[in-house]
């Protein structure tokens, strides 16, 4: 079924069958391989994308419920090859360790002081909390 | 996933008539459950009527003999409502117990209550504030009070084609208090929750994971325990689990009914 969306701020007309999740077509139709595929059933949250500005797990989306929407995957976050404040906050904290995790973990990040949502199996957790506060430093100073 | 047909019903009306074509048709709300379950091949289906783009199904009303909180409304928007936290807080709580955000932002309430899972998080405390179903099928509207509406593990009374449409929750505010036991914050079962609500000098208890289905209870430490039936699997044994049911039962009434 044809479907129209805006991905990463570009309108995109889509022809996919309706039984194809928006994750699946984000990663395998228009190449945005920040979009991660781990357990497929919502769990993980290595597939999070922002639609309409609200983080979601986009393996539980089928595509025609993204007609209209506007979806942002981390490849959207980056302005003019300049890292977005968190994937900053992530590079300079060492939050990284193999990465599956972290394009979910920084856009859940946008919407949760703690993304309880998101799994990773590498680093405990305990960079990728610091590396949040330090960006929620730098952007919310308190008076 | 399988191949499936596909149907976009814009009213009601449309949706139930879908439903009542040949072949295993089901309807999807936030699809949360649904897409898990087609994808481990738990069910199948031959056409999925998403129930999205319905208007009038999202959204809490103020209709003063009642608040109406249609099937479709967001968990992350029953956590947001104003009107809600004004007079029953503990359904904030609730909901901050669920899943995770992302899954909060895609899941429906109507979809937990008609999953009929006896962990749904949703029923015990809306079993608290004796809410009421409000069904539309081929008949026309029938309302099934929350108390009646689980028949077992995946069952509710919803005849073959019909759809739940709303919840209605009568008008008096209730101090109350949700207590999930779980091994971790984010996307798990509950081994056992317990809500318990205050309407006016009324205590009501309500017990969910324990029984075939969730289940109001009177509110004492020795009904609860008389009456809930849990059984032993995986995550918990139903020793344990009738153990945790005392200690939470005692927690939530005195909470509520010190």
């Amino acid at each position: 079924m044809k479907i129209n969306l805006t991905v990463n701020g570009h309108a995109v007309a889509l022809d996919v069958a309706p039984h194809r999740t928006l994750g699946d077509v984000l990663r395998n139709d228009l190449g945005l391989t920040g979009v991660r595929e781990g357990c497929s059933t919502g769990d993980c949250g290595a597939c999070t994308v922002l639609f309409n500005g609200t983080p979601i797990v986009s393996c539980l989306m089928l595509i025609p419920d993204a007609e209209g929407a506007s979806v942002v995957t981390i490849e959207g976050l980056t302005k003019d090859g300049r890292p977005d404040p968190m994937q900053a906050a992530f590079v300079e904290k060492g939050a990284v360790q193999c990465g599956f995790c972290i394009p979910g973990m920084i856009l859940a990040s946008k919407a949760e002081d703690v993304p309880e949502g998101n799994l990773c199996r590498c680093t405990g957790y305990k960079k990728i909390q610091e590396a949040i506060r330090e960006e929620r430093r730098r952007t919310r100073p308190q008076a | 996933m399988r191949e499936f047909r596909y149907e976009e019903p814009r009213s009601v009306d449309e949706a139930i008539a879908l439903l009542a074509k040949p072949g295993r048709n089901r309807v999807m709300a936030g699809g949360t459950d649904l897409l898990v379950r087609l994808k481990r091949r738990e069910w199948t289906v031959d056409t999925v009527i998403n129930l999205k783009r319905i208007p009038g199904l999202r959204g809490i009303e103020d209709r003063k003999d009642h608040v109406f909180v249609g099937a479709l409304t967001h968990l992350d928007e029953i956590g947001r409502s104003e009107l809600l936290a004004s007079r029953w807080p503990f359904l904030r709580e609730t909901v901050h117990e669920m899943g995770s955000p992302q899954v909060r932002a895609m899941s429906t309430v109507g979809g937990n209550l008609c999953n009929a899972s006896p962990a749904a998080d949703m029923a015990p405390p809306l079993l608290c504030l004796d809410a009421v179903m409000v069904a539309r099928g081929p008949l026309g509207e029938r309302t099934v009070p929350l108390t009646a509406f689980f028949a077992g593990p995946g069952k509710t009374v919803l005849a073959p084609g019909e759809i739940l449409t709303g919840i209605r929750i009568p008008p008096a505010p209730a101090k109350g208090c949700f207590i999930k036991f779980c091994t971790r914050r984010a996307m798990d079962l509950a081994f056992v929750s317990v809500a318990a609500a205050k309407v006016g000098s009324d205590v009501r208890l309500a017990l969910g994971a324990v029984a075939p289905t969730p289940i109001r209870v009177p509110p004492s430490v020795e009904e609860a325990v008389k009456r809930c039936s849990p059984i032993d699997d995986v995550r918990a044994s139903a020793e344990y689990r009738r153990e945790i049911v005392r200690v939470l039962v005692r927690r939530a009434l005195a909470k509520v009914a010190p």
